[in-house]
């Protein structure tokens, strides 16, 4: 029973944070408990070096006392330092939640902001976490003990010296919805809901389609009085094969009636994310003409690929985009589109060409000579092609909102739905 | 604070100070640094100054740009002194900041920490929640092990308070107060009972998060809560559910008997099942029909809701609990959860696939559904990649292989080389493990011997010489092959492969072989030593087997051996020397060398490297590493016969009293529909066996009649004694019930309705367990009972106790156990702590009187 066996000096979660750069300065770093010296993240820039990619850099590494843990998010990474058995994903989890809260404080994540910022990061990440373990995680909650920064209290604040604390009691952090804070006022009631579908594909080389699914998300951005007790329909809810809720949204609710019930949170919120049922057949918006060869003993290959609507529904297809990472002997490329610009980056080998809209009467293409290292083999594989493209008022499932209602409260609101289909993951082998 | 000590600290601060700036002066390394620290010197000049003025802008300036330096991790301590007298500070970010100093600071600096001690002490009697959660906090943060009593005495008092905001930040404290002084265990193990027992949400993740820390091992300080944390799991924050839900985890594996045998049988083998069954039936008889704890099945229930989070490391944990208790038939739930995160960032995707790619292992079928949501995409990060492959090795069988090779064959192409050659070892243990198959990869692989990249051929090279070694007997053009690329590679290992190859096929290629031999014997000195090591096994093989053409070859490279910088080199040369070469002093050995060198040697098995990681629990850092992380808690066992469950009983008389205040309401909800539920059940029951029949023309007596309770006990009675053997043991466990009921009947009257669905549920209950029963042989315990006089209450109740305790685990016990349940098991029925629109539609969903919304809106008030 009595076993003071363990290390006096352990925590269970987070012990430390370091900040670092992508040219590898320690830029900030807190603490929750004694004080980790910097040279731990000496292991951290061992692993990164080894990894080559920062991408491939491992988010789990062992050192001999320590465990860190990091993320990689907007060109910086959070690395924390670990000292007991914790599940990774906890971890992983919050450090990003603590890079959303940057980004929603600042409007974007990255060095210059949190460094501009360094006093409210401060009082920021003492709230989210009390020894190691996260406190208060909710934006609405946290925006209530500190106010985020806006240009003109800052101004008031370094004449009145007054603070950006708040020194009233964060009541979301006590009620029974603790996403939501009380007394919220607008004159405009609003309540808008993007509904973002996108389709994740892999095309092979003949254009027949290996893998596609559709991935969606409802975001909100919900601007309402009071306590607003919202319900969402939607005219085929049976569509959604796999949801995840915000914690506001009622389980039981949706079980038995398909309906999202819910008290938002006030502001921009991300109410569901789902997966549209397997059984359905993807619609794939675009296609791709494409002949990319290189010749064998030479030092020039040619390119070739057309764009061109398939299953659009009837709507625009805009936003388009390719890219496409050439190999690595591959030295230059002379291009000609008929539409839109292209751009080829020597040194990372990246070939992006911004096409825009498709217009039916005249398909966009891209054609031209590759010039390649001479004397080096010709490459293995042709390149595959990553699309972006963005179909305005269309949700490729299918998926329709029925209705809004709002009970709780008397005024009426004013709603809006919105429809996008975008490309996610979409690649064409070639 | 006063005047005066504002005055002392200004004195004895500066003193201090100054000393401070000269010790660290002189600690600080002449070179470099210097001189950057005196200005630095200079600038804490003019914050102290800043401190000191009257202006609270000056104050706040000062205090902002010194949180910068400790953000930087510049060294801003001599300043203790000067931001400690501002603790007191009436403007709240001035004071904020002030705290965010201490903390970093005061370990560093306990005589002067002290100073500021009373402040927190006064603030911890404030009449606003925050401040005293706040001024706990930062007390509880100043590492300074003389105030542990202090911090004790703040901790046991803030564990009482009214505020759960409070109390949530009492269970943070604990974990620190134990972590500076691990002697404070016994007293804050009390202050963790007291917690757990708290009803509110808010505390709940905390508090567990220190038991897990203090006192794991403590088991026995869940039971009494257990109920209560699965029914609160879902209102619970996330990042407390994790938690809870690891704990909860651990606690099923030691009080539940597995569920898995049963299932097992199913999928393994049904005749050995059955067989098996035969021979120990009279062993297993009491555990043979296997029936959940209603407990065991509460969690797995609670927490499935859960998997639908937005926050992967909830969505994690519930999976790894499927995993580790819940039977094996229900884990497939949590396989399209998993495979919705890998949409998430890398790091999440990084985690979920590693943990899939165990499971996948073990439940091919799992994830099977989901083949192609694991294809890779070229702008996948290596680590992904590599991930996938594996998972999509794990999966592959004869069904879908030919579907894998193709997306394989892009995948070898692929730009990253790394990725490639993984892939052909995907294709090597596709390969081994799919027979049908092993034809066509290996002449797939034979294919990429002519690949441009290196890195490929010599991947292929390593896994061919694998597959050859396997089925050794025709392949002898693919090994002709492969002695001709040894002019071409380079990569060591592929030409330790070959030649090794070579070596114990030579044999096969009897004319090939000594050519080798003598190709390598000129290029001896220039190879890798690995490769060398192999040319030496190939010139003894060869010497063993044709020594006519190789005898001076081979001597030739042992001569060259002798004198090899390596040592590893030089011993095997004099080890191969010694067996191959006759002489006088080499013994008997030497005449089995051919024997030695040439034996049949067991081919490779090549296997998943996340073969052994499935002893880890799912989802922990340990798993992720693949080595037992200091902390880790090992997942037991499930125990064989299943530990007392009565333990988990909550006492009713306390319960009720606890009850009652917050507001009976509440509990009829639920409970009506838990009631809808069990009727259900027993509805079944009623058809599948004659016992149940019984109780079920008892139970509708029964309910009759809970509002007089002189009567029942003569019914009882008698209906105990008219039932078959069988029910007798069910009918003493109703009565177990009625006897509970009756006891908060004493406590609370107003009830009536709720325990009237309560004995009811408890005797559904006793139908579905009754096939249980009936084959365990409870009849002597029960014909005592049975002419007992009842209505003894309490004096009885533990009279029964003992008799319980004899019986074989899931029994009566069990039965009064669920009487218990359904209380508790109340806010289950709540889906968020929210408000009545929902609530009325839940309840309109079961079928419930309207009566019962009307009393909605007060039982919010309780989840607070």
């Amino acid at each position: 029973m009595s076993r003071p066996s363990r290390a006096s000096n352990t925590t269970k979660m987070i012990h430390s944070l370091f900040l670092i750069n992508c040219s590898g300065d320690i830029f900030l770093e807190k603490h929750w408990k004694s004080v980790v010296s910097q040279s731990v993240c000496d292991y951290f820039f061992e692993a990164q070096e080894k990894a080559a990619d920062v991408e491939n850099v491992p988010p789990v590494i062992s050192t001999p006392h320590h465990y860190l843990i990091s993320i990689y998010r907007d060109k910086l990474f959070f690395v924390s330092v670990i000292q007991t058995e914790v599940p990774p994903l906890f971890v992983i989890e919050f450090l990003h939640r603590v890079a959303d809260t940057f980004q929603d404080y600042f409007g974007e994540c990255s060095e210059a902001a949190i460094k501009d910022n360094v006093v409210i990061v401060y009082e920021l990440l003492e709230e989210m976490l009390d020894n190691g373990f996260p406190l208060a995680t909710e934006s609405n909650i946290l925006k209530e003990l500190i106010k985020p920064p806006t240009i003109l209290r800052s101004v008031v604040n370094s004449i009145t010296g007054s603070s950006n604390v708040g020194d009233t009691l964060p009541t979301g952090q006590l009620s029974n919805i603790p996403w939501r804070r009380a007394g919220v006022k607008y004159t405009n009631n609003e309540a808008y809901f993007d509904v973002v579908e996108e389709i994740d594909a892999i095309i092979d080389k003949s254009g027949s389609t290996v893998f596609a699914e559709i991935q969606g998300v409802i975001d909100a951005c919900i601007k309402l009085s009071g306590m607003p007790d919202l319900s969402l329909s939607f005219m085929n809810p049976r569509l959604l094969d796999d949801v995840s809720f915000h914690p506001c949204i009622r389980f039981k609710r949706w079980e038995s009636e398909r309906v999202l019930s819910f008290i938002p949170p006030d502001g921009n919120f991300r109410l569901i994310s789902y997966r549209v049922s397997s059984q359905n057949l993807v619609a794939i918006p675009v296609y791709v003409k494409h002949s990319i060869s290189f010749k064998e003993n030479s030092s020039c290959g040619r390119f070739d690929i057309t764009i061109g609507p398939k299953q659009n529904m009837g709507k625009t297809i805009e936003g388009i985009t390719v890219t496409v990472h050439m190999p690595k002997v591959v030295l230059n490329m002379n291009l000609t589109p008929t539409q839109g610009s292209y751009t080829f980056d020597p040194v990372t080998k990246v070939l992006a060409w911004d096409v825009g809209k498709i217009t039916p009467q005249k398909l966009p293409s891209l054609k031209g000579l590759v010039n390649l290292q001479s004397g080096a083999p010709k490459p293995e594989e042709n390149p595959s092609l990553n699309i972006q493209f963005k179909i305005q008022q269309l949700a490729i499932s299918g998926l329709k909102v029925n209705r809004l209602d709002m009970y709780g409260e008397k005024y009426k609101p004013f709603k809006g739905v919105k429809y996008v289909t975008k490309a996610g993951k979409f690649q064409v082998r070639t | 604070m006063s005047s005066n000590s504002f005055a002392y600290n200004e004195q004895s601060g500066g003193g201090e100070a100054a000393e401070l700036g000269q010790e660290a002066t002189s600690t600080i390394s002449p070179s470099g640094a210097f001189g950057l620290f005196s200005s630095d010197w200079k600038k804490n000049e003019d914050l102290k100054q800043m401190l000191e003025s009257n202006k609270d802008s000056a104050k706040l300036d000062a205090m902002k740009r010194i949180v910068g330096m400790i953000a930087k991790g510049k060294n801003a301590s001599e300043l203790f002194p000067a931001v400690v007298k501002n603790v007191a500070s009436k403007n709240i970010e001035i004071k904020k900041l002030v705290y965010v100093y201490l903390v970093r600071y005061a370990e560093e600096q306990q005589d002067l920490a002290l100073l500021s001690i009373s402040t927190f002490q006064r603030a911890l009697k404030d009449p606003n929640q925050l401040i005293r959660a706040s001024a706990l906090r930062v007390l509880s943060s100043i590492r300074v092990p003389i105030i542990v009593p202090i911090m004790m005495l703040a901790i046991k008092e803030a564990s009482a308070d009214l505020s759960p905001y409070v109390r949530k930040n009492a269970a943070h404290a604990i974990q620190k107060l134990y972590s500076l002084d691990p002697e404070q265990k016994e007293m804050l193990i009390e202050v963790i009972e007291k917690l757990l027992k708290d009803k509110s949400t808010l505390v709940a993740g905390s508090v567990v998060m220190a038991f897990e820390e203090v006192c794991p091992d403590r088991i026995d300080l869940i039971h009494r809560n257990y109920r209560k944390l699965c029914n609160l799991l879902v209102d619970v924050e996330e990042w407390g559910q994790v938690v809870i839900i690891h704990m909860l985890t651990r606690y099923a594996r030691t009080q539940f008997v597995s569920p898995w045998r049963e299932d097992d049988g199913l999928e393994d083998n049904e005749k050995n099942f059955y067989e098996s069954d035969d021979e120990e039936k009279e062993k297993s008889d009491k555990k043979r029909p296997y029936t959940m704890d209603p407990d065991h099945r509460l969690l797995i229930r609670n927490t499935k809701p859960l998997l639908q989070s937005r926050n992967a490391a909830v969505v994690m944990a519930v999976a790894q609990l499927y995993w580790h208790i819940s039977p094996k038939s229900e884990a497939g739930v949590i396989s399209k959860s998993l495979v919705r995160l890998l949409r998430s960032n890398r790091e999440v995707q990084y985690i979920v696939l590693q943990n899939i790619a165990t499971m996948s292992i073990q439940r091919k079928g799992m994830f099977e559904p989901y083949l192609k949501s694991f294809y890779v995409r070229s702008t996948d990060p290596t680590m992904i990649k590599t991930l996938k492959l594996e998972i999509l090795t794990n999966l592959a069988n004869e069904a879908n292989i030919s579907t894998l090779l193709r997306e394989f064959q892009t995948y070898v192409k692929s730009q990253d080389k790394q990725f490639a050659a993984a892939t052909i070892q995907t294709i090597g243990r596709c390969a081994t493990s799919i027979t049908e198959v092993t034809d066509t990869c290996l002449n797939g692989l034979v294919c990429l011997l002519s690949n441009r990249d290196e890195i490929v051929v010599a991947e292929s090279v390593v896994v061919i010489k694998k597959l050859l070694q396997m089925q050794p007997a025709q392949h002898g053009e693919i090994i002709k092959h492969m002695a001709k690329l040894l002019d071409s590679i380079t990569v060591p290992v592929a030409r330790a492969s070959i030649l090794w190859l070579i070596g114990e096929n030579c044999e096969r290629v009897p004319k090939i072989a000594p050519d080798v031999l003598r190709k390598m014997a000129k290029t001896f000195t220039s190879e890798d030593d690995l490769v060398k090591l192999q040319i030496l096994n190939l010139g003894a093989k060869l010497y063993l087997t044709n020594s006519k053409q190789t005898k001076l070859l081979t001597q030739y490279i042992l001569n060259l051996g002798k004198y090899d910088q390596n040592y590893d080199i030089r011993d095997r040369t004099r080890f191969i020397r010694q067996l191959i070469v006759p002489n006088e002093k080499s013994g008997a050995l030497s005449k089995y060398a051919k024997k030695i060198f040439l034996a049949q040697k067991p081919a490779p098995l090549l296997e998943s490297p996340f073969k052994d990681r499935d002893h880890f629990q799912l989802g922990t850092l340990s798993h992720t590493l693949n080595i037992k992380a200091s902390g880790y808690l090992e997942l037991s066992n499930w125990p064989e016969v299943a530990p007392d469950p009565s333990v988990r009983n909550v006492e009713v008389i306390e319960s009720a009293k606890e009850w009652t205040p917050v507001g009976k309401s509440k509990k009829e909800k639920p409970a009506k529909k838990f009631y809808s539920e069990s009727e259900e059940e027993e509805a079944e029951e009623e058809e599948s066996s004659d016992s149940s029949s019984d109780s079920e023309g008892e139970s509708g007596s029964e309910s009759g009649d809970t509002g007089s309770s002189s009567e029942d006990s003569s019914e009882d009675s008698s209906s105990g004694q008219e039932s078959e053997t069988g029910s007798e043991a069910e009918a003493e466990g109703k009565r177990a019930g009625k006897r509970n009921s009756r006891l908060k009947r004493k406590s609370d009257s107003e009830d009536g309705e709720k325990k009237n669905e309560k004995s009811k549920t408890s005797e559904s209950s006793s139908a579905e367990s009754s096939s249980m029963e009936e084959s365990s042989s409870g009849s002597e315990s029960a014909s005592e009972s049975d002419n007992e006089p009842v209505p003894r209450k309490v004096a009885q109740a533990k009279e029964r106790k003992p008799q319980q305790e004899r019986h074989p685990p899931p029994k009566d016990v069990f039965l009064l156990d669920l009487d218990d349940f359904n209380p508790v098991s109340t806010p289950v029925a709540l889906p968020t702590p929210a408000l009545s629109p929902s609530l009325i539609a839940d309840l309109e969903g079961l079928n419930l009187s309207t009566s019962s919304s009307v009393i909605n809106p007060s039982s919010s008030i309780l989840w607070k």
